[in-house]
């Protein structure tokens, strides 16, 4: 996929879009360089971005509002063994540059100032995931609002018991350029788009939420095909109409089977960032020093896959220019590798993975997930849910969280039914799940063959820092999660 | 090393937002608000005694809000040269053609604008030098450490200072200018036994460096609250009385908010629908906000649509006054704003006689959380399920500490059965409270 002439035409393009319109060459990214550089200085990067948002929001049968939202800056940083020096600014302009330059490369206490011919040359091993076409572009404004119209409609068409719709379209296209110390220099051209559908339905008094969506990077016309918006329309009823039939949820630890695609938070919650390389360098972790032993049952392998095309957490290059890969986290119950950026992979004598990840010029790039999933095994679904005598099937799930230290995580479900008797039985109410993320896999005894990723909608927090990522996973069963209802 | 290097002044933030305005009545919109916000600061973190980074923070926004009418489009950007500002307005502009339109949209009522500007002392900059700061870390990671040796690791210890303008105009002529510090020293440390490890911090943040607490002392309260974790355990399942913590005790009034504003009302997606003039709460709580306390975290002189704002209640004698309403949703529901465009200010519940010694005691045995974790909350039918951890309560005392549990009820009950609020007010935040005690909840472990 890989083909060099887009690489370098990538390259060109970032380059004449960032650096051009302020006059910037590339000799004078090396004057600035070189103003970040000295005798301590082990690492340093320039990034450069300029991102376009828009969104348009229906509600009440009308889109009422749309917001678009302009972004670009540069981050400078410097790193002296694990000390980090950052500045940015939001102007593309020499002086700026010079001046966060120099806060940045404060960091470094003593030590001359370097100076060193610095060669540019790519990185080498970009993919080419996505189209570099600009998604806002891809639709008429007229037909954005249209296609909202259509989803509210089908909403309202599929029962009459729905009594709000909302509905929301949204698109950016961001251009990335990264200069390492080292004179590679990367860019990156990532469209994104998503549409949410939200639903209000009732009946006798009782109101009930249901919400669907998905997206990717790729642009608009996404969502016209395939039936896909307004199959998110239809999914969003179905889940609030379920919720209206729904008891109160058990209380209490019991075996929990799993349905495929966007459960597989579990996996984003409980492993993936107690193995992001920060948190283990550091010790933090309740993964840390794990490496090679044990930590999940044999039918489980998980992987995070930067390299899927078009998916909502793929990448090209990662923001600090290596390209991404699969990386295998779990085979077969070992623990295999940590995910990780170039400052905690050195600081680690490991490789990096191109897991690293920045939000914007604004922040600094640490370890992030990308699409996060487990493989398929070699199970019926049915089987697995046959297999249950009393117990819960949760198979839609709200966000959440982890501490990585004591290794405890949770995921809320948003629609669950008890299982009796290898039946699928009553939907109960949202619950939250918690469990122990070094524990939990070695409790997952069925995985099944349908293997399934999420429709395109996650946003992963960590350090005030928002990146979007995939899950993914099929059906499982593990035997002792805590649910968190009310019923005893 | 230095302060912040380097400081060219730009036009005023003032001159900038009048000229958005000029430029919106240009492009031909009928009105228009433009909200600017500029910022600096210093961040720097040091872990196990070195340095880990220093950050330089300059953050600039604008966004501007046109009306066509009863046609709406907004944009924002970072980028505030004449050519760029003008394709914001623009840009705004053309979302305006294909937006709906709407009644209800439009300005805040001239008559709601504040007319004059309190003064409420928000604005205390900090000459920290990257030098200077970096020894407050240290002192505050140091005195960390030395509380116990069971602290073996640290997520680090922070100094942050941040300075920010912001101004909010609009073509009824309404300018108003805020400029506000926030100061603050934090800490996170890892204690570990045979048990595994667990973690945990404490901070301190103020709009004046001078009130913010020592160090030493921000660092030695974290490494407790992280000792005291260690050896955390599942409980049984069981129905107990619940005691939050102040800190997290917070987020019950948020939900409170959330449920009583505007969006949620008009789209009918709340559990608190229709519920004005119902008693909520035991008749013991009164819940206000208090916008122009001096000082406060949460003070605003006016709101984001430059509404005046002033001391109201929410809840008098456990019954709902009033709705958190802009004067968007206000039009709407046929009442006036509260002043709450973009959110509550020094949202207060009045502290009752009780420290939280006097409530561990009241209530016995139970279940006090310290940290929740997760979102399981729905808005719409009030059902709560939330990841905890905290300690179990026996004889009015700590007996043990307690992870891996879930706690769960229905918002309205846990409202009717709140039977306590403590008088050790958390005010390092907006939303200002002491630690809430709830009647009885269903807690999930083994």
């Amino acid at each position: 996929m890989a083909s060099h002439n887009t690489q370098t035409d990538t390259l060109r393009h970032a380059q004449d879009f960032l650096l051009a319109p302020a006059g910037l060459s590339s000799g004078d990214l090396e004057v600035v360089m070189n103003r970040v550089l000295g005798h301590n200085i082990d690492y340093a990067d320039l990034y450069f971005q300029y991102g376009r948002q828009e969104s348009w929001s229906l509600e009440e049968g009308q889109v009422k509002s749309g917001n678009r939202h302009t972004e670009q800056g540069v981050g400078i940083r410097a790193v002296a063994g694990e000390k980090t020096g950052f500045a940015y600014s939001d102007e593309i302009m020499m002086p700026a540059l010079l001046d966060a330059a120099t806060a940045a490369r404060a960091i470094a206490r003593s030590g001359n100032p370097g100076s060193q011919a610095l060669t540019s040359r790519t990185g080498g091993g970009m993919l080419h995931l996505y189209e570099p076409d600009d998604p806002l572009a891809s639709l008429p404004d007229e037909d954005k609002v249209a296609l909202l119209l259509k989803v509210e409609q089908e909403a309202r068409r599929m029962d009459p018991r729905v009594r709000q719709v909302m509905a929301s379209l949204g698109g950016s296209h961001e251009t990335i350029l990264v200069m390492r110390h080292d004179g590679v220099l990367a860019a990156d051209i990532r469209p994104l788009v998503r549409l949410n559908v939200s639903v209000i339905v009732e009946q006798d008094g009782r109101r009930e939420h249901g919400s669907a969506g998905g997206g990717g990077r790729t642009d608009y016309h996404y969502f016209l095909t395939e039936d896909r918006a307004l199959g998110y329309a239809r999914e969003a009823v179905r889940q609030a109409l379920v919720n209206l039939d729904a008891v109160a949820a058990p209380a209490g630890t019991m075996q929990v089977v799993l349905g495929p695609g966007w459960p597989g938070i579990l996996l984003h919650e409980a492993i993936g960032h107690g193995l992001e390389g920060d948190f283990n360098r550091k010790g933090t972790s309740a993964f840390a020093n794990r490496l090679g032993e044990r930590i999940a049952s044999e039918a489980c392998t998980v992987v995070d896959d930067g390299t899927l095309p078009g998916r909502r957490g793929s990448l090209n290059v990662d923001d600090e220019g290596t390209p991404v890969q699969n990386t295998v986290l779990i085979e077969k119950g070992v623990l295999k590798g940590y995910m990780q950026d170039r400052l905690n992979a050195r600081l680690m004598g490991a490789a990096p993975t191109g897991n690293g990840r920045r939000e914007s010029y604004a922040h600094l790039p640490i370890p992030r997930m990308t699409n996060t999933y487990m493989l398929a095994g070699d199970k019926d679904p049915e089987e697995i849910v046959a297999s249950v005598k009393k117990g819960l099937y949760a198979v839609n799930f709200g966000g959440g969280q982890v501490d990585i230290t004591s290794g405890k995580f949770v995921f809320s479900a948003s629609e669950a039914y008890l299982i009796e008797n290898g039946r699928i039985g009553r939907p109960v109410k949202g619950a939250t799940l918690i469990g122990n993320g070094p524990d939990v896999l070695t409790r997952v005894t069925m995985v099944g063959s349908d293997l399934a990723l999420d429709t395109g909608v996650g946003t992963c927090g960590k350090d005030g820092q928002n990146v979007p990522v995939g899950v993914g996973q099929p059906t499982l069963r593990i035997d002792g999660l805590t649910v968190g209802g009310t019923e005893e | 090393m230095g302060a912040i290097t380097a400081d060219r002044r730009d036009v005023s933030v003032e001159d900038v937002a009048a000229q958005v305005l000029e430029m919106a009545r240009r492009h031909g919109a009928t009105a228009a608000e433009v909200d600017t916000s500029t910022a600096r600061g210093l961040s720097v973190t040091v872990r196990k005694g070195e340095v880990e980074t220093v950050e330089h923070h300059r953050d600039k926004s604008l966004s501007v809000t046109v009306y066509f009418g009863a046609r709406c489009g907004s944009s924002s950007t970072s980028d505030f040269r004449a050519d760029s500002l003008d394709e914001a307005v623009g840009a705004a502009c053309t979302i305006a053609r294909f937006t709906a339109e709407d009644p209800y949209n439009g300005l805040a009522d001239a008559a709601e604008l504040a007319r004059v500007v309190p003064e409420l002392d928000l604005h205390h900059p900090w000459t920290l030098t990257v030098d200077d700061a970096i020894a407050l870390a240290t002192r505050c990671e140091q005195a960390a450490f030395a509380v116990d040796r069971r602290i073996v690791n640290s997520e680090g210890a922070s100094a942050t200072t941040y300075e920010s303008t912001d101004v909010y105009a609009n073509s009824n002529g309404f300018i108003g200018t805020v400029r506000s510090t926030r100061h603050s020293l934090s800490c996170a440390v890892i204690a570990e036994d045979e048990g595994g490890m667990q973690r945990d911090y404490d901070y301190t943040s103020s709009r004046v460096p001078d009130d913010l607490l020592t160090p030493e002392a921000v660092g030695a309260a974290a490494a407790g609250r992280t000792v005291r974790r260690l050896g955390g355990r599942q409980i049984k399942t069981c129905q107990v009385p619940v005691l939050y913590e102040a800190q997290a005790a917070r987020s019950l009034l948020s939900h409170l908010v959330s449920a009583v504003s505007g969006p949620s009302l008009y789209r009918r997606s709340s559990f608190l629908l229709d519920s004005l003039g119902e008693t909520l709460f035991p008749a013991h709580i009164h819940i206000f906000e208090d916008p122009l306390l001096r000082r406060g975290m949460g003070s605003a002189p006016f709101d984001a649509e430059g509404v005046a704002t002033r001391r109201r209640d929410l809840v008098r004698e456990g019954v709902l006054a009033r709705y958190c309403l802009d004067s968007y949703a206000a039009r709407k529901l046929n009442l006036s704003t509260t002043a709450n465009a973009g959110g509550v200010h020094n949202l207060t519940i009045e502290p009752g006689p009780d420290d939280l010694a006097g409530l561990l005691r009241r209530m016995g045995r139970g279940l006090f959380v310290t940290e929740l974790i997760g979102f399981g909350i729905n808005g719409v039918t009030g059902d709560y399920s939330r990841g905890a951890a905290g300690f179990w309560v026996e004889d009015g005392a700590l007996a043990y500490p307690v992870e891996e549990i879930t706690i769960a009820g229905n918002l309205r009950d846990m409202y009717k059965g709140l039977v306590a609020v403590g008088g050790d007010v958390d005010a390092r935040h907006s939303t200002r409270t002491g630690s809430l005690l709830i009647e009885r909840m269903t807690v999930a472990g083994h």
